[in-house]
């Protein structure tokens, strides 16, 4: 299977705290990795090293390899913006922008492509259909964004990103704000995006993982335990960590 | 023994300095409030004697003719306005300067410290150092003196409230904006200056409440004008002058007038400040 993003080697260091340890990881494109473990094991920073959005805070070093696509994004000739275009990302509490629920969908799109207004509403629409919200949001597309349900909210920030038809799309915890309803919708709607997307979810619910995603990696204390096909991680892990961890002895 | 009774001296004595600091702040409340009272029922009612349609229609007078205020509303408000005008843009790019880009970097610490100093600079040494600047040069008075002066008392609130409400909007909205691969500039004009919209407002209404009062920058900016002047190259008339002209004058109709502005710029300020308390008071 043909890796979309690839690690090598990589190690991440919050100041004087090495974050990540060593990971060597293959992100299959077209599939759902999920990325499980305890707090504080590393799985989100590793994700938004995806993207690269540690660089927006001072004081964090990453050394070693991310491949997307074969390409190394950790150099400083890299582009951070058409990076983050490519690379898409949905967050743990809804962000919606201060504008109307169109707006927010169109304002990834309309960084990088130049539509008419009719191809413009054809796009909102598909986006909005992918997140599951049109038919709740077609008549009031011109209301703030602010004024939907949390629920809604998330489903409106994953219409953002997929209006932007980023190759990759990163989930971190994207339903830990949710109630299980929103969540259900979620879920299904990950399924959904993995035809068109490569995606990468953190979630602290392992039946979450074991429900939407194809692979899972195990991460505890900045090191990667295990990552292997979804069936067999939560019914014969390789490892005894894994298992005390997904049994609910440890975590 | 039980110890959860109402006649526990530890409770009763608690219970006891409750009372007493809850009175004192009642004291301390009243006390301020009888002087804010005091104020407003002394300029309502001298104010609203010396007012009518008069005071809208006519030009400041000499002594003993009749006349009103139109010169010196008209000024007032050309000041202001421009002095917002330039004050404004500076201020809120200082803000986002300091709230988006210089973050802790040495220059906006040393920004922030001379803003501060600025914040709490005498006006009248605003004024002098205009009148040095400007009028000096130029060799005469005028109402854009007078205007650059206010626009000096614009700049450090509208900073200070611009950064304050911009780092008040949370990182995560920014990051969302980021991940959708959003240049920096785009980030701070669609996005964190969007949600701190009516937080900058508010402050602009602020430095426009905190200007419109301010009488010693245009003592020796704008100076006074008895006439009616649109020239904002030349001295103008302006609301808080005449005031000081008028009550420091021995004669009744002057006073008259001088309440009457002094209820006009009152007003003016709370009226702005409502409507600051109306734009910052959170939404739902």
């Amino acid at each position: 299977m043909q890796s979309k993003i690839a690690v090598r080697q990589f190690n991440f260091h919050y100041g004087s705290f090495h974050a990540l340890k060593n990971i060597n990881l293959d992100i299959p494109a077209h599939q759902v990795t999920a990325f499980i473990g305890p707090s504080g094991c590393g799985k989100s920073t590793l994700l938004r090293s995806f993207n690269r959005m540690y660089d927006l805070y001072p004081g964090m070093k990453a050394e070693g390899e991310l491949l997307l696509d074969g390409k190394n994004i950790l150099g400083n000739d890299v582009d951070l913006n058409l990076l983050r275009a490519k690379v898409g990302m949905v967050f743990q509490k809804p962000t919606p922008f201060p504008m109307s629920i169109y707006d927010n969908v169109t304002f990834g799109v309309k960084l990088y492509e130049k539509l008419s207004k009719s191809e413009m509403d054809d796009r909102v629409e598909w986006a909005l259909k992918k997140a599951a919200l049109w038919n709740e949001v077609k008549d009031k597309l011109k209301q703030s964004g602010n004024s939907l349900s949390g629920g809604q909210q998330q489903r409106l920030c994953i219409a953002r990103a997929v209006a932007a038809k980023p190759e990759v799309v990163l989930l971190d915890e994207p339903t830990s704000a949710l109630d299980p309803i929103s969540t259900a919708h979620i879920e299904e709607l990950i399924s959904e995006l993995k035809k068109d997307y490569t995606i990468a979810i953190v979630t602290h619910n392992m039946q979450q993982a074991a429900r939407v995603s194809d692979f899972t990696a195990y991460m505890y204390l900045g090191e990667l335990i295990e990552v292997g096909d979804t069936k067999q991680i939560f019914t014969k892990p390789g490892r005894k960590e894994t298992e005390d961890y997904i049994t609910g002895k440890f975590g | 023994m039980p110890v959860h009774t109402p006649d526990n001296p530890i409770y009763l004595r608690r219970r006891w300095l409750s009372r007493f600091h809850l009175s004192m702040a009642w004291c301390t409340m009243a006390f301020g409030l009888f002087w804010l009272g005091w104020i407003f029922f002394t300029l309502f009612s001298e104010g609203f004697n010396g007012i009518g349609s008069h005071v809208f229609r006519l030009d400041t007078p000499p002594p003993g003719m009749e006349g009103g205020l139109r010169n010196a509303i008209l000024g007032s408000l050309m000041i202001t306005v421009f002095g917002l005008l330039v004050g404004t843009p500076v201020g809120v790019l200082c803000g986002i300067y300091l709230a988006e880009f210089g973050q802790k970097s040495w220059l906006a610490g040393a920004t922030r410290f001379m803003n501060d100093i600025l914040l709490s600079a005498p006006s009248i040494v605003i004024g002098l150092f205009i009148y040095e600047l400007v009028v000096v040069r130029q060799g005469h008075f005028s109402g854009w003196a007078g205007s650059l002066a206010l626009s000096l008392l614009v700049i450090p609130v509208v900073v200070r409230t611009t950064e304050n409400m911009l780092k008040l909007v949370p990182n995560s909205l920014r990051e969302a904006a980021y991940a959708l691969g959003t240049p920096k500039w785009k980030l701070v004009m669609m996005v964190t200056l969007r949600a701190a919209k009516a937080g900058v407002l508010t402050g602009i209404l602020l430095a426009f409440a905190r200007i419109s009062g301010e009488t010693a920058p245009l003592l020796f900016t704008a100076m006074n004008n008895n006439f009616f002047s649109t020239n904002m190259n030349q001295p103008i008339a302006n609301l808080p002058n005449v005031i000081y002209q008028f009550a420091m004058s021995p004669y009744q109709d002057w006073h008259q007038l001088a309440w009457a502005a002094a209820l006009l710029i009152t007003l003016t300020v709370l009226a702005a400040n409502i409507a600051a308390r109306y734009l910052s008071k959170p939404k739902h």
